[in-house]
């Protein structure tokens, strides 16, 4: 290793520092996807190449953005920016989706609004009790990574959902026709939509620590703490993840559920648009 | 008082009124049929007649209340649509029956209904465990008239119930049909048909919606 180019030093907590240098370095072991990606032919190579940068743009602007906010003491500043990242999460949600309805964006923003808010508060106020609560060394992290998991129980659930509508419109109407309830009729659906919502942090949390070191936990590691004291936030944050994805996931399914089905014990799928 | 009156209903798709100021009622015991070629607006008339659709104007009784006032469910266990092509949830003839028997303005129908009714149809138990999925299409046709009878409705608006059919069993499908308009007086069908024939074999009189249609440009001048 060339000490003189990438010189290397230790944070207060005794962990490596890194530099540009050493991004670059690790930057060279994307060749193995782009190798793949020309290799067969995947043409991969370009969002490979967007993807790449925008991650490393929008990380770089976001270390620069929480060096900021950590410097002030303004609480309303500090909630203006986690209003605004439920509302990037809340729209990022709904662009996943391949369909859409009339108000489907305002339902995803409430929900994700509403869910991240009331876990996060009762995690900093509740559990951890942060001094003073809006110390954003705990609120911003803790936030953005229930916004991230939400969002994505969002946008599967909703996804499911609207296919469910769409796919399984006779069978619906049948069971309308047959004297359902227009809960009855969609009972199979929201579960279904529900259950995809919520598998994929119910499969993270089973093999969380056998199969894969959490990246926060990780993380944490890596910048010198306490392996017992990352494992333990670890444990708390996977709980208001789950708590955070059900209610996200709930939430959205049941205004989902509102706006398709008429309270005529109507189905309105034609108010679905392919996005 | 009928069963059913539809006043001055009207429905349109974006361009033109596919029919307007569309009368007509359906009394106890009779037979009605509604003709029209394809596009005409057929089945929207009977979706509507159940309040699966809303018409654009006019309105649809039955028993001499509204729709608007009726709760949906209720009115529906009594006048039963029955599409073109039948629906069904993965599992036998048996679960298919049983499954709409578990909504709240459900009710059972008496003990060995529909084992009297499949002796009449020369169809055993075997019937009832076949998976929907290998039914024949006149066999889940069969299997969607029992499902909607069962729960004794009182008005069958069948969409093109035999059009897919061969001879057989739309032959099947009427018998079934006129043993349960003749079990009980009080009961009445309204049928969507293609087929001239057919419409003078199982129904008393027609109402074309071609007499209802309605040009895009009339439209236009009313709707200004």
């Amino acid at each position: 290793m060339r000490r003189g180019v990438f010189p290397t030093t230790a944070n207060p907590m005794g962990a490596i520092e890194i530099g540009y240098g050493q991004l670059a370095l690790g930057a060279l072991l994307l060749l193995v996807n782009i190798g793949l990606s020309v290799a067969l032919r995947l043409g991969l190579a370009r969002d490979l190449l967007v993807g790449t940068v925008r991650m490393t743009v929008q990380l770089l602007l976001i270390g620069l953005v929480l060096d900021w906010v950590f410097a002030t003491e303004n609480p309303a500043v500090i909630v203006a920016i986690a209003v605004l990242m439920a509302g990037l999460a809340g729209r990022a949600a709904v662009q996943r989706t391949s369909r859409r309805y009339p108000g489907i964006l305002w339902n995803s923003l409430v929900i994700i609004l509403g869910a991240s808010f009331l876990v996060t508060g009762i995690s900093v106020l509740g559990v951890i009790r942060v001094d003073p609560w809006y110390d954003p060394q705990y609120l911003i992290p803790l936030h953005g990574m229930l916004l991230g998991n939400a969002l994505n129980g969002i946008s599967l659930g909703l996804d499911r959902f609207m296919e469910g509508c769409a796919k399984d419109r006779d069978l619906i109407e049948t069971r309308l026709v047959l004297g359902a309830t227009r809960w009855e009729a969609a009972q199979p659906i929201v579960k279904e939509a529900l259950r995809t919502g919520m598998i994929p942090i119910i499969n993270t949390m089973m093999i969380m620590g056998l199969v894969s070191l959490p990246g926060m936990m990780t993380g944490q590691i890596l910048a010198g703490a306490d392996p017992a004291q990352a494992v333990q936030y670890q444990i708390l944050i996977t709980f208001m993840i789950a708590s955070c994805v059900a209610l996200a996931t709930g939430g959205v399914i049941a205004l989902a559920y509102r706006a398709l089905f008429s309270p005529r014990h109507q189905l309105r799928t034609e108010r679905l648009r392919d996005a | 008082m009928p069963l059913l009156s539809v006043r001055d209903a009207g429905r349109r798709i974006p361009d033109r009124w596919l029919w307007r100021d569309l009368s007509f009622e359906v009394a106890e015991g009779e037979r009605v049929s509604v003709s029209g070629p394809s596009g005409s607006g057929k089945s929207l008339l009977l979706r509507a007649m159940v309040g699966l659709d809303d018409l654009d104007e006019g309105a649809i009784a039955v028993d001499g209340r509204d729709l608007a006032e009726w709760d949906l469910p209720e009115l529906r266990m009594r006048v039963r649509y029955l599409p073109q092509v039948p629906a069904f949830a993965e599992g036998t003839v048996r679960e298919a029956l049983a499954a709409p028997l578990s909504f709240g303005a459900a009710r059972p129908p008496a003990d060995g209904w529909i084992e009297q009714r499949l002796a009449t149809l020369g169809r055993g138990e075997a019937f009832l465990d076949a998976r929907t999925e290998t039914l024949s299409g006149g066999e889940r046709q069969i299997a969607a008239l029992l499902r909607a009878m069962q729960t004794g409705p009182y008005v069958l608006l069948l969409d093109e119930a035999t059009a897919s059919l061969d001879p057989d069993a739309t032959e099947a499908a009427e018998a079934l049909i006129s043993e349960w308009l003749d079990e009980d007086g009080s009961r009445a069908v309204v049928w969507t048909s293609h087929s001239r024939d057919q419409r003078t074999r199982v129904t008393d009189r027609t109402v074309d919606l071609g007499d209802y249609a309605r040009l895009g440009a009339e439209a236009g001048e009313v709707e200004a």
